[in-house]
């Protein structure tokens, strides 16, 4: 291997930042690194960097500054066509002059492949996307679910150990996109290919990843696998971003054995893991998940700490109840509690006590 | 569901047949559109369709000769052309009588000019004889035949009656004939003779040039497309007028300047003789010649080009040769098997216009195109506004239209005419 430095990090960005008119940084300093078969994520809201890094790593923008490095090597001075990456696109880009088969054998041809072996390739990479009867047609003659699979099978035909998906679901509904994403992670790990998957939706990101970078102006916010993201974000923007989040602003009274006592603004006092505050007196925001507050006093977890609360509305959506409260003097404040037989239906207008576990409660930047 | 379960028409809520209230209804849509388009169809049926309609009926049309002299016609007929002899003195008596009525309105001379295209001297006899006749008594001044020949020996040539006899029925394809340097011989179709075969030569002139217009057009137009289409909106909309300026000229002025840029001691001369490439002997010519007219068209041509390639390639994302660059091919491999395919539609679409624009073009070939860079098109002015033989000019404009829809027919069969897109 070329570097023993870090035998483990297959794709990895060294300090990488970029900018398109010389004023702004649309990436700064990316540093990122990932082993081979990981399936990452690059998750953000729209306008974060995540298709820039993404273009960088293809070959299609160059970094203004830093390495960039595939198994080992910096890929800075490679022209895109000799990086062997396979690439998604979010429109699928599938050649609209050519039929599904001659996408297919596109890449192999140009690797200059016969074309026993290319009719051979090419048709075992449609069988893999259950698409082996539609090798005739023309990309226009398909539906949005069966180009993606099309693009995802020439993507893969000429067996790159790397391959870039940006937002490759975005175009199909609901059903079909939970189909495909189940399909593309199966696929991913059935090969043992390294993926660099780009979206905006965190339940996809969630579900699919072995881990997700969450992107907000062009840094990663956090790096971590899905449960970890989810259950310890490390900031009030991924505790926002990531599922649904209750907050709560205040300023640190004092920390104190591993829990902050935090002061909310309405003068209410409550416990909080201390997450990034380390001294009394810095301003907070709080967050606890909707689904880890509890107000059936007989189930409230031992030494919880509780809250005043109003009921402002009760949603009913089936497998789950939403209800919204008022609570410090502000009414977005939800909790969620699963529809079981003894489950309690709170009514508009009732006084309850919520309360919930110090650790669950986050206490963040403000 | 109760109406689809019964048999017999589905009925729509009021009882009438679904498929008979559904008519009604596309009916008013129909009469609507076609009440928004009817200005735009009376003014094309009336500019464009009947003006086709009329210079395809005059080129084949030919009534002057059997409405002008009708009772010569009628004489004529059992005379045998073949014979070398000149017709019976029944036929000079109907011609008299013709051409006294003929003279009096003073239609003779039409009728000698018509004659005259196709046996130069004719119109002469015609006048001559005219001027003679409305003096007769033609009820007592036999015999006729002597008389004519009096006049003028000419009456005597059985070619000139043979012209006459060829040329009375309602009908004929003399102009077309004509248009392809053929004759009506005594025995069918023949070619004229050499020196006087123009039109074959003009025809294919015509196309050869529009030919190397349009290839040029195309070298020269792809790239600049091809940049509008990939630069940022802003500075493309700026390249853009900078496309459209020559619109804004007049044709006159932009044809005139090739002609000072061009000419023997003009701009680019002036400047190889400078550079000593070239020796002031030896100037070269290009202008009015066909490089001139080729220059200058494709100069002129070079926006309905630029037009249709620009708004093909606009269509045409960038992904696409990213996709082909991330699958591995060079830039090279990317364009041409992936965005040139793609470019084709404009393409097409840009040739079909530049190439029908130019088997047409009148003007720039006049002014810069000398005697051997002059179109197909020219003559068809010449016989419109100068020798007046508008039925030969209709011809050749038939042919033209013929030409224009052969290669339209062509190029759906080769290219597929769906595969045009103007935008
Ligand atoms: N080719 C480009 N030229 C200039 N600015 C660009 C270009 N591509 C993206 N940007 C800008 O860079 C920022 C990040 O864009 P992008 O990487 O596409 O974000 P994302 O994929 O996360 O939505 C955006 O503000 C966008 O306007
Ligand atoms: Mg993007």
């Amino acid at each position: 291997m070329a570097d023993v430095s870090n035998l483990d990090a297959f794709v990895e960005f060294e300090r990488v930042q970029k900018s398109y008119d010389g004023e702004n940084l649309v990436v700064k300093d990316l540093n990122l690194s990932m082993p081979k078969g990981e399936f990452l994520t690059m998750l953000g809201p729209s306008g974060s960097g995540k298709t820039t890094c993404l273009m960088m790593l293809a070959g299609f923008e160059t970094a203004t500054h830093g390495d960039i490095r595939l198994g080992g090597t910096s890929i800075n001075n490679i022209p895109p066509h000799k990086r062997g990456i396979g690439m998604v696109f979010q429109n699928y880009a599938l050649f609209p002059h050519m039929t599904i088969a001659e996408n297919l054998s596109f890449p192999l041809e140009v690797r200059k492949m016969g074309k026993t072996d290319r009719e051979v390739k090419v048709m075992r990479a449609l069988d893999m996307v259950e698409m082996g009867a539609f090798g005739g047609r023309r990309p226009s003659q398909l539906s949005g679910g069966q180009q993606q699979r099309i693009a995802l099978a020439r993507a893969l035909v000429f067996e790159p150990e790397l391959v870039l998906m940006d937002e490759p679901l975005g175009a199909l509904d609901k059903q079909l996109r939970e189909k495909m994403q189940f399909e593309i992670t199966h696929l991913a790990h059935r090969l043992g290919i390294t993926v660099v998957y780009v979206t905006h939706d965190q339940t996809e990101a969630l579900t699919m990843s072995d881990r997700v970078a969450v992107f907000e102006d062009g840094r990663i916010q956090q790096l971590d696998p899905p449960d970890k993201l989810y259950e310890e974000p490390q900031n009030s923007f991924v505790a926002q971003f990531i599922g649904e989040n209750n907050t709560l602003e205040g300023v640190v009274k004092e920390i104190k054995g591993g829990t902050a006592l935090v002061q909310l603004d309405n003068g209410d006092l409550i416990d909080a893991k201390p997450v990034n505050v380390s001294k009394a007196g810095e301003r907070t925001r709080v967050s606890i998940r909707p689904e880890r507050v509890e107000f059936n006093k007989d189930r409230m977890p031992e030494g919880a700490h509780t809250l005043k609360a109003e009921v402002m509305e009760f949603i009913y959506m089936g497998d789950i109840f939403r209800t919204r409260l008022r609570v410090a003097g502000k009414d977005d404040f939800f909790v969620k509690t699963r529809n079981a037989p003894d489950q309690e239906r709170l009514v508009p207008g009732q006084e309850i006590e919520i309360g919930w576990l110090a650790d669950d409660c986050r206490a963040l930047d403000a | 569901m109760s109406d689809t379960t019964q048999s017999g028409p589905v009925l729509a809520a009021d009882g009438t047949p679904l498929k008979r209230s559904l008519s009604r209804a596309l009916r008013r849509q129909k009469i609507r559109a076609l009440m928004l388009i009817a200005p735009l169809l009376l003014f094309v049926l009336v500019t464009f369709i009947l003006p086709i309609g009329d210079m395809l009926f005059r080129s084949v049309e030919n009534q002057i000769v059997s409405e002008t002299l009708p009772r010569t016609v009628v004489a004529l007929k059992s005379w045998d052309a073949t014979s070398g002899e000149t017709p019976d003195e029944a036929v000079y008596a109907a011609l008299a009588i013709d051409l006294k009525m003929a003279a009096e309105a003073k239609l003779h001379t039409r009728v000698g000019s018509r004659l005259n295209y196709e046996k130069p001297g004719i119109s002469s006899l015609f006048r001559k004889a005219g001027r003679q006749v409305k003096k007769w008594d033609v009820e007592n001044d036999g015999p006729y035949k002597a008389r004519f020949l009096d006049l003028h020996k000419g009456w005597g040539d059985p070619d000139v009656w043979s012209t006459i006899q060829t040329y009375s029925p309602k009908f004929t394809n003399g102009y077309f004939l004509n248009s392809a340097d053929m004759k009506k011989g005594a025995d069918g179709p023949e070619w004229r003779p050499e020196d006087e075969q123009i039109y074959w030569l003009l025809l294919k002139r015509t196309m050869f040039m529009s030919m190397a217009i349009t290839l040029s057009c195309i070298a020269l137009a792809y790239p600049v497309a091809w940049i509008l289409a990939n630069l940022p909106a802003r500075t493309s909309n700026m390249l853009m007028i900078l496309v459209l300026l020559p619109f804004w000229t007049s044709l006159l002025v932009r044809t005139s300047a090739w002609k000072v840029m061009l000419q023997q001691q003009g701009v680019i001369n002036d400047t190889l003789v400078w550079l000593g490439l070239v020796g002031d002997d030896a100037r070269l010519a290009m202008i009015n010649n066909q490089f001139g007219t080729i220059v200058t068209m494709t100069h002129i041509l070079l926006p309905f080009m630029i037009l249709p390639m620009y708004s093909v390639m606009k269509t045409i994302q960038p992904t696409y040769l990213r996709a082909a660059k991330s699958l591995g091919a060079t830039n090279w491999t990317a364009f041409w098997r992936v965005y040139f395919p793609q470019s084709v539609p404009g393409i097409g679409a840009g040739s079909i216009l530049v190439f029908i624009l130019s088997i047409g073009y009148y003007i720039t070939p006049e002014l810069v195109g000398g005697t051997k860079g002059v179109f197909i098109s020219n003559r068809i002015a010449y016989h419109i506004s100068t020798s007046l033989n508008w039925g030969l000019a209709a011809a050749l404009g038939a042919i033209l239209l013929a030409l224009v829809l052969i290669l339209y027919w062509a190029y759906d069969k080769i290219v597929g005419i769906d595969n045009v897109k103007l935008g």
